[in-house]
């Protein structure tokens, strides 16, 4: 299957396979005018099989967002054909609405116009703790 | 923690450095000593006591500690009686009394709610206690205690016994005396009560020994210091869990026979049932000490935010 390649625009490579349509719905990309390729499943030497989206536009990305949903992605850069900047994503230190605050006693379930922010608790068990009543989650 | 605004405020007790607690208590002392010294340093300034949920002690000892200071106090007792019963939000209530008073004291029962008002008030924000969570003038009345009694906060081991999964006192206590040499806790309560994880992890994460018992009696010859909790009734969404845990531990005359004869029983008030009455003529009962070194504490701390 070939899919056209990119001249300005965005590759977000190394997706685990299946999380493809999940971060398509995360950055909103179905708004966009411009192309997007979803390529499921896609053959990996490193991962057996993964996920790849193509986006035909230099957009400005959440990469916390992407860090935190899987932080093995990269996020390559094109412009003019050539790669002008490489990203490798990890879990990023601050989240601020992606995550929603599931304790009842918590300010944020009573005044949900509170921005959602939380703090990384532990890289390896890939926990946040919520900025006000720190639980994490 | 410091806002956008470059206000300090103190919202949980690890917002204060062991130094600063350490000046804190030695201003507290020095109050008792000399309180005449103290009784004009706030002075045209006013706390705002913003109380969202009942309480008795601690709005009192902040009013007390404002006017021993000679200052003033505004500021309401509930929920019911402020603009919060119109919906406003703790955002905007925290911005309108900014432009009123010197300072706020804020008790609320959603966990995280003074942090919210400090991250937008241009004034000084002190917690007096938000849910579960924390309340960290209830622990510098603790600290002090603990210093008038010991003389030293390292090499102790503190019994903590009761709810420690709502007992947001338990909480800042652990947090605080996590920070000195030598310090272990007992952690004694039901397994439906034990502390939060995120409290244990901090506790695992930071070496600190401690164990986690439903005995009190057996731990009871190894305590330098018994800190006593309620079952709070307010925490629990069922009344039957309440009900069934209420009664868990109550500390009697009998069960103080096997203790240390200088062990220090502590209780953040108010108790209901789980001290016994005949417990407060032994001489290792310091919790009504505790409360007027709470007030001691509150002067030591207003004064520290307003920089006076």
């Amino acid at each position: 299957m070939n899919i056209d390649s990119i001249q300005n625009g965005i590759i977000i490579d190394h997706i685990t396979a299946g999380k493809g349509m999940e971060i398509y719905g995360l950055l909103d990309l179905g708004k966009l005018d411009c192309m997007v390729a979803v390529i499921n499943n896609a053959h990996s030497v490193k991962m057996g099989r993964k996920d790849i989206i193509k986006i035909d536009s230099n957009i400005e990305l959440d990469t916390d967002v992407l860090g935190y949903v899987d932080p093995n992605i990269t996020v390559t850069i094109i412009r003019d054909s050539q790669i002008v900047e490489k990203k490798h994503l990890s879990l990023p230190e601050e989240l601020e609405g992606v995550l929603h605050c599931r304790n009842p006693r918590c300010i944020c379930s009573v005044e949900q116009e509170l921005p959602q922010i939380f703090r990384l608790a532990d890289r390896e068990k890939r926990t946040y703790r919520c900025i006000y009543c720190e639980s994490t989650f | 923690m410091t806002n956008k605004y470059g206000i300090d405020s103190v919202l949980s007790i690890l917002d204060l450095s062991v130094e600063e607690i350490d000046e804190l208590v030695a201003t507290a002392e020095d109050i008792i000593e000399n309180p005449q010294k103290y009784a004009h340093r706030c002075a045209g300034k006013k706390l705002a006591t913003l109380f969202f949920e009942p309480s008795t002690r601690t709005r009192l000892s902040f009013e007390a500690a404002m006017y021993e200071l000679g200052g003033n106090v505004i500021g309401f007792s509930s929920s019911d009686s402020c603009s919060a019963s119109k919906g406003e939000s703790v955002a905007d209530t925290s911005k309108v009394i900014s432009c009123y008073a010197d300072i706020i004291a804020m008790r609320h029962p959603k966990e995280g709610a003074p942090m919210v008002a400090a991250l937008n008030a241009t004034i000084p924000v002190i917690n007096a206690g938000d849910g579960g969570h924390n309340h960290p003038t209830q622990t510098l009345a603790d600290l002090l205690t603990i210093k008038l009694e010991k003389g030293r906060f390292d090499h102790l081991n503190i019994g903590v016994c009761g709810d420690l999964k709502f007992g947001r006192t338990v909480h800042s206590l652990i947090d605080a005396m996590s920070r000195y040499e030598g310090v272990s806790f007992t952690l004694i309560s039901p397994n439906e009560l034990k502390i939060p994880d995120y409290v244990r992890n901090a506790m695992i994460e930071k070496g600190i020994p401690f164990v986690e018992t439903t005995d009190l009696e057996s731990h009871m010859p190894n305590l330098d210091i018994l800190f006593m909790t309620r079952v709070q009734k307010e925490r629990f969404f069922n009344e039957e869990d309440y009900l069934r845990l209420k009664d868990s531990y109550i500390l009697t005359v009998d069960k103080l026979d096997t203790a240390k004869q200088n062990l220090s029983i502590l209780h953040p008030l108010p108790r209901v049932n789980e001290i016994s009455v005949a417990v407060d003529e032994d001489p290792r009962a310091c919790y009504f000490k505790q409360v007027r070194n709470g007030k001691y504490m509150r002067m030591a701390l207003i004064m520290k935010l307003l920089g006076v």
